[in-house]
């Protein structure tokens, strides 16, 4: 192979036109996209853990409560927020540790691309995975702890705004804890207490909607919520892997 | 085509780890065609100073400037003319080499499959293109780095012991890339405990613990 | 005036100086919560509905309203060793930590004493509490991430980050609690709320917590001076002191 020529013809000419077209934001983010779920659906087993594990500490509840179905009812959306936020926290310890073990996110760094923008790309795919699959089981649970069908529109949006909000959230804390021993600890630790407006406000709009009262209130804060984190945990989280990277 | 401008620069770059004074005021200037070896005991602060190089590492004090810019400023352009090796290879396990470099080189410019299977073929790896990464041997895997550092078309390369793992035959390839690299009109930055057998303007940068 | 800025950003001065600050913020802090312990918990007259056990409103008001002060303290210099890579920054949010969890603790408690009279318990998920309570995990989770790093320097950023996010998120959670306990408590459990404020109730307060400010400067300084003296160990004018 003959050896590829230099970027540009003089190598201090910043102005001049690159041998090659250099990389859109958005193709870039699409191919981090396509990375990260590349790479899950090679560890599928990964991908079930969460899962299984919102599903067993759902079973915990009654367990260790009472079989009363009524009472049970009473205190489903709690539970099932509850047991959703834990094995989310669960997997966001993966979103960048991976990447900083083998040295990867020092190359991610690198790019070219802005950092925000690959934080954004992987905390999406990481949602998309983790998330939006709890969104998609959890009609199992909550038949399980006995919400009625009717409410369930509302339980799913609810979820899906604050399994967002909490992607978001945990990219912070996993971009400030990845590479600290017991970071998982740590990560718990730091993103549950910013994460109880969403506990409350999600599980409060089930709630109500249970009590057949209007959950709007509700869903406008959580919908408030997550737009204001997506517009800024990511940079935060961008900063955040910068001090980790040093 | 040499530019009179001093195109890589490192001044007095002071780096503290905790109470380490690590970096101690570090300076060093790099033009095309040259290559510097940096070498020095263990801890002395190689790594450190690589990595400052590239910007993953802010100094304390000092500056690192890119064709007299600070590289905090043309943090794009100095990225799309840097290629950076660390000493581990930073490849993903699960993806196979080519897989690598796809969404590695495609983060940075557009590019064809043909070229990255070329720079695999140019470094002896091209067999194992199809191959998840966590069944090729350290060699290999040091030699599908070194495609991509090949692939990024990278004005200035930036290799943390880029000779480990590999035998005479791998060292006598990344000998002749670095050789051909300087020959283009490239640079390098290279931590190396070795002498480097590569023909080309070579100086060199003795850190002490 | 820039001199002066750049002198207070410089570890000498800050040391010489707090050592001077601290007799007289604490002989305020002294005077000022004297009075008011002794003309909120005697003279002030009982409130007509809480009787003598509003009167825990003296410590518990002032500590509540420190521990919100140290944390917004506590993020902006954060911020300013983060952003302006100032260090005397990092120093000030290191060495204010502690003490405003100290602060939530203290309000805690004292929330908690002062809700056993009116609840019957000692502990009932007030808005008020429960917020402070959530802001104590919220020092605890900067304080353990700044422990966490083994270098210095990464951690006081690291901690300075998080604290940015907790402060904007404070308000945000504080609102929450207010909803959520508006949803779940009935009318029936009576919040400890300021009663409404006569003077004779009102000067104590006030006194109280200035005098609070005083003795969380005194003590911030202290802190201080340690904390710089640690952080510049290397320093040779730091050999000078401690010789």
């Amino acid at each position: 192979m003959s050896a590829a020529p230099i970027e540009r013809r003089d190598l201090c000419d910043l102005q001049g036109p690159p041998l090659a077209a250099a990389s859109g934001v958005l193709g870039a983010m699409g191919l981090i996209i396509q990375r990260e779920l590349r790479l899950s659906f090679r560890r599928p087993e990964q991908l079930l853990q969460p899962l299984v594990f919102f599903l067993i500490v759902t079973t915990l509840f009654p367990l260790g409560l009472s079989l009363q179905l009524s009472l049970l009812r009473d205190m489903a959306p709690g539970v099932l927020w509850v047991a959703a936020l834990l094995s989310s926290l669960l997997s966001l310890d993966s979103l960048f540790k991976s990447d900083a073990d083998d040295g990867t996110l020092d190359q991610l760094a690198l790019s070219g691309q802005s950092l925000t923008a690959i934080v954004i790309a992987k905390t999406a795919a990481h949602w998309l995975l983790s998330g939006a699959a709890l969104v998609l089981v959890s009609p199992l649970v909550a038949i399980a702890l006995g919400i009625p069908g009717p409410v369930f529109p509302v339980m799913l949006l609810s979820l899906a705004l604050g399994t967002l909000t909490l992607s978001w959230l945990g990219a912070i804390g996993a971009g400030l804890t990845v590479g600290l021993k017991r970071g998982n600890v740590l990560l718990s630790l730091i993103v549950l207490p910013l994460a109880m407006p969403l506990l409350i406000f999600g599980a409060g709009a089930t709630d109500r909607a249970i009590s057949g009262i209007s959950s709007a209130g509700a869903l406008y804060f959580l919908g408030s919520l997550c737009i204001l984190t997506s517009t800024l945990a990511p940079f935060a989280a961008a900063a955040a892997l910068r001090i980790t990277l040093e | 085509m040499d530019s009179a401008a001093q195109a890589f620069t490192v001044e007095k770059a002071h780096v503290w780890r905790g109470d380490r004074h690590v970096l101690k005021g570090v300076s060093l200037e790099l033009h095309s065609r040259e290559l510097m070896h940096v070498s020095g005991p263990n801890g002395a602060g190689k790594t450190t100073l690589l990595r400052v190089a590239c910007g993953l590492l802010r100094p304390e004090q000092g500056r690192v400037s890119w064709c007299g810019r600070p590289i905090g400023s043309i943090r794009a352009e100095f990225q799309g003319a840097l290629a950076y090796a660390a000493h581990e290879p930073a490849l993903k396990g699960d993806l196979t080499a080519l897989e690598n470099l796809r969404y590695m080189i495609g983060l940075k410019r557009r590019h064809t499959r043909a070229e990255l299977e070329a720079a695999l073929e140019r470094t002896g790896v091209g067999s194992c293109a199809h191959l998840p990464v966590r069944v090729l041997s350290a060699g290999q895997r040091r030699r599908a780095v070194m495609a991509r550092v090949l692939a990024t078309r990278a004005a200035l390369w930036v290799l943390d012991e880029p000779f480990t793992n590999l035998d005479a035959a791998g060292s006598a390839l990344v000998s002749g890339l670095l050789a051909e690299h300087l020959e283009r009109g490239g640079m390098a930055l290279v931590v190396a405990h070795h002498e480097l057998p590569v023909a080309g303007s070579i100086r060199r940068l003795d850190l002490q613990a | 005036m820039w001199t002066w800025f750049y002198r207070l950003a410089s570890p000498p001065y800050v040391y010489r100086t707090a050592a001077s600050l601290i007799p007289w913020l604490m002989t305020a802090a002294a005077l000022t919560i004297g009075y008011g312990l002794i003309d909120g918990l005697v003279f002030a007259p009982p409130d007509y509905q809480q009787g003598d056990a509003f009167r825990i409103i003296y410590v518990h008001a002032p500590s509540a309203w420190m521990s919100l002060f140290s944390y917004s303290l506590m993020a902006v210099a954060g911020a300013i060793g983060l952003i302006w890579r100032i260090k005397i920054g990092h120093a000030v949010a290191a060495a204010t930590a502690p003490i405003g969890a100290s602060f939530t603790l203290l309000a805690l408690v004292t929330g908690s004493l002062w809700g056993r009279p009116m609840w019957g318990t000692y502990w009932a998920w007030d808005p008020r509490l429960t917020s402070e309570l959530i802001l104590l995990f919220l020092y605890v989770g900067v304080m353990s991430l700044r422990a966490a790093f083994e270098d210095p320097a990464r951690g006081d950023r690291a901690a300075a980050l998080l604290a940015i996010v907790g402060v904007v998120n404070v308000p945000i959670i504080h609102f929450s609690v207010v909803w959520w306990n508006s949803l779940h408590q009935g009318a029936t459990i009576a919040k400890i709320g300021k009663p409404s404020m006569p003077g004779s109730m009102l000067w104590p307060l006030l006194s109280m917590l200035f005098g609070f400010m005083c003795f969380f400067g005194a003590v911030l300084c202290m802190r201080l001076r340690g904390e710089v003296l640690n952080r510049e160990r290397q320093a040779a004018w730091v050999r000078g002191v401690v010789k």
